[in-house]
């Protein structure tokens, strides 16, 4: 026997990643072919450059040094309902970005509360587009993860070393110096560089909030570029430009971050006996009554001005969200058949190569992505009649680096553990698959199902390159109404969009979970 | 016959060899110090290690290209040798089929072997709801069925009380002599080995030594085993 035996095939999973890289770098390829040479970066490529790194820099910065007070506060507070909102800090993953900006569009916006509330004393109301805006928006999505990120390294702080330090009667300033600091100076980079790069292949915020000449992202700019222009040579530059970019900010983060913020156990709460004084509480309840502010009234916002504009939903609207579930059931059953097999040939330690195609879809940018496939589709077919495949496609791509996340640490357990009694009883290939590896992994493709599923009806990307006006998602029906000012029905669309998306997820998510036996 | 020739068996960084024969029908336990090797040497039979060098032959049939699950092997191993997701009925019928697939008489069948080792009603019950001692009997129901030639124990009863782990091993003598099958038991307790075992082979050094007789091995211990027994 040359080598050991598997219990189940590593060359589907194997198949899977050649797949996935394949559309992923075939897509690139056939967008570079289509870069003309010499035409070089105009004056508005170099803008959108610029606005992009300016504002990924200023996303990133202001959500890790709030999520770094904001994680303090958590990590120090034991209250009534801390387990529920550290939960909540997980649900922006799976919330559309849609949304969200219609929520904070109800808040921050000129006709907003806060507008109204500055109103009732004289001052002007808020702009809410343009640079700020979309960091707004950035902010909002992703303060809650860097403040997971963060706060695991909080909890990572054995809790001995708490004892020892108010044993020895450390002040504030002494834990700081202590454990605090350097802890940070640990965790900080890979929150920076995880949020970074997220912000950098922002597309659905700089759509909506941004725009014009001085605040479009190269995301937005290859879609203008295609949409309007159909400028094909130059849609084919910047997402050469921005594959470079994400690639960067990609490797990066994976290289200076630990952590991933799924981890569980961070609702616990370790017991403190630093920050009594009435100064730092009082500050741990700013921070924390503030954030959850922040966080829940852009929701609540959607949640009130919607259920009236449900009553106004045309007929189109309930299509669109046929459609979409109707994508979203799709992209999840592409994901599961790339991400199960891929997730097995890893946990039998196959090749490092399956891993990194894996990963590709962090640093891939779905709209090069899509535009790609427009590029290879064209000549054979119309392609925006494949609208709703290609975008199924390219949200189970973009979901496959989370799935795996989930699926493979599962997966290395199952095969461990029941690997050779597998083999000893003949189990080997479909009976292993049925009977063993599939029922033993059922939460884990709950979980990464529920996810793949929301992200999927959410997504407001790649449908936006393909679609003709019969056809739409119900994110990109939901701007289109925004687009034509009928924000009551935009917001009961959202709020219809918010209830699928998270239905969806909890529907897969406990039913992965039912009657699994531990 | 249970041939090893000239085998060397590579687990990780260090090598076990091994040149001797077992009768048919003989209870064998496998004895030595912990790391020696015991559980290479029943894991290279059972088809999980590879030879570098020599074969394995049961009754001049070559093995050592098979795949665990078509030799006529059927292992205990030292934990987890049930399915928690599955039924006491499913655990012990993966001994007949391996996609559970059963036709109404190996039902019976499995319906059977259950009775046989005394859980012939918690058939319907998972893994979970047992005890310690119940769960290695549902793994013995599962060996009844599969009706192999060769039984190999990696010490799947360690975890279990001194009363109860005799109890198991009578069991496992019982199971071996209806079903005819050779036993091949690692263990690290002398008692056990004097318990069913009339054969023992050293491992001790990289090498695992001929077989002799329990008795004699353990009332006059060589080096190797006396420096372990103290």
């Amino acid at each position: 026997m040359a080598r050991r035996a598997q219990p189940i095939s590593a060359l589907p999973g194997a198949g899977a990643a050649l797949l996935v890289a394949a559309l992923i770098f075939g897509t690139l390829a056939a967008v570079a072919l289509r870069a003309e040479a010499g035409r070089g970066f105009g004056s508005s490529d170099w803008a959108a450059l610029r606005f992009t790194l300016i504002q990924a820099v200023l996303s990133a910065t202001l959500s890790v040094a709030l999520a770094i007070g904001l994680a303090r506060a958590l990590a120090r507070r034991r209250f009534f309902g801390r387990s529920v909102l550290i939960a909540l800090l997980g649900a922006p993953f799976i919330l559309p970005v849609i949304v969200a900006i219609l929520g904070l569009l109800a808040v921050f916006g000129r006709a907003g509360w806060v507008s109204q509330a500055l109103g009732v004393f004289g001052f002007e109301p808020l702009q809410i587009y343009g640079l700020h805006g979309v960091v707004l928006a950035h902010v909002f999505f992703n303060l809650p993860l860097a403040t997971r990120l963060i706060l695991q390294g909080w909890q990572e702080i054995p809790a001995e070393r708490f004892r020892l330090a108010a044993q020895l009667n450390a002040g504030p300033r002494a834990i700081w110096q202590l454990l605090e600091a350097p802890m940070l100076m640990r965790v900080v980079p890979g929150a920076l560089a995880v949020v970074f790069a997220i912000c950098l292949s922002s597309f659905a915020v700089a759509l909506t909030l941004g725009g014009g000449p001085r605040a479009t992202t190269i995301e937005l700019a290859i879609y203008q570029a295609f949409r309007f222009d159909f400028d094909l040579g130059r849609a084919a530059l910047l997402s050469a430009v921005q594959l470079v970019l994400t690639g960067l900010a990609a490797f990066v983060a994976l290289r200076v971050s630990a952590a991933d913020g799924v981890g569980a156990g961070l609702d616990r709460a370790l017991r403190r006996w630093d920050g009594d004084s009435s100064l730092a509480r009082g500050l741990d309840v700013f921070w924390i009554l503030s954030a959850a502010l922040f966080l829940m009234l852009p929701l609540a916002a959607v949640v009130s001005s919607g259920v009236s504009g449900l009553f106004l939903l045309k007929a189109n609207v309930w299509m669109a969200a046929i459609t979409s579930v109707m994508v979203s059931a799709l992209s999840t059953l592409v994901l599961l058949l790339l991400a199960l097999p891929m997730a097995a040939a890893v946990a039998l330690g196959r090749s490092a190569m399956i891993e990194v195609a894996g990963i590709l879809g962090l640093a891939a940018s779905p709209l090069v992505i899509g535009t790609g496939l427009f590029v290879v589709i064209y000549p054979f077919a119309d392609p925006f009649a494949l609208a709703l495949p290609v975008t199924a496609l390219v949200n189970a791509v973009m979901a496959l680096p989370f799935a795996l996340r989930i699926l493979v640490p599962r997966a290395r357990e199952v095969t461990a553990r029941y690997g050779k009694l597998s083999l000893s009883l003949d189990m080997a290939g479909w009976p292993f698959l049925w009977q063993v590896f599939l029922p033993r992994m059922r939460p884990q493709i709950g979980f990464a199902a529920g996810l793949a599923a929301a992200l999927s009806m959410g997504d407001l990307g790649v449908i936006t390159l393909f679609a003709d006006p019969e056809v739409a998602t119900l994110p990109l029906q939901i701007y289109r109404l925004m687009g034509a000012y009928q924000m009551q029905a935009a917001a009961g669309a959202a709020l219809l969009l918010l209830a699928l998306s998270m239905g969806v997820f909890w529907i897969l998510d406990r039913g992965g979970r039912w009657h699994a036996e531990a | 016959m249970l041939r090893l020739e000239t085998c060397h068996i590579q687990n990780g960084a260090f090598t076990v060899q091994a040149d001797l024969q077992i009768k048919p029908g003989s209870k064998v336990a496998i004895i030595g110090p912990s790391g020696a090797g015991k559980s290479t040497l029943i894991e290279a039979i059972a088809g999980f290690l590879p030879l570098t060098q020599g074969r394995i032959l049961w009754r001049d049939r070559d093995l050592s290209a098979m795949a665990p699950g078509k030799r006529p092997v059927a292992m205990l191993f030292q934990d987890g040798n049930l399915f928690p997701h599955l039924t006491v009925a499913q655990n012990a019928g993966l001994g007949l089929r391996a996609n559970l697939h059963l036709s109404p008489q190996e039902q019976a069948q499995v319906q059977h072997a259950l009775e046989r080792v005394g859980l012939g009603d918690l058939a319907e019950l998972t893994p979970a709801a047992l005890s310690g001692g119940q769960q290695s009997r549902v793994a013995l129901a599962r060996v009844l069925l599969q009706r192999r030639d060769l039984l190999l124990l990696d010490e799947p009863f360690a975890a279990l009380g001194p009363a109860l782990k005799a109890e198991m091993l009578d069991l496992v003598a019982e199971i071996a002599a209806e079903t005819h099958a050779t036993v091949l038991m690692v263990s690290h307790d002398p008692q056990d080995a004097r318990r069913i075992a009339d054969q023992a082979i050293l491992v001790a050094d990289g090498k695992a030594h001929a077989p002799l007789a329990t008795a004699e091995v353990l009332d006059n211990p060589p080096p190797a085993l006396k420096a372990y027994l103290g």
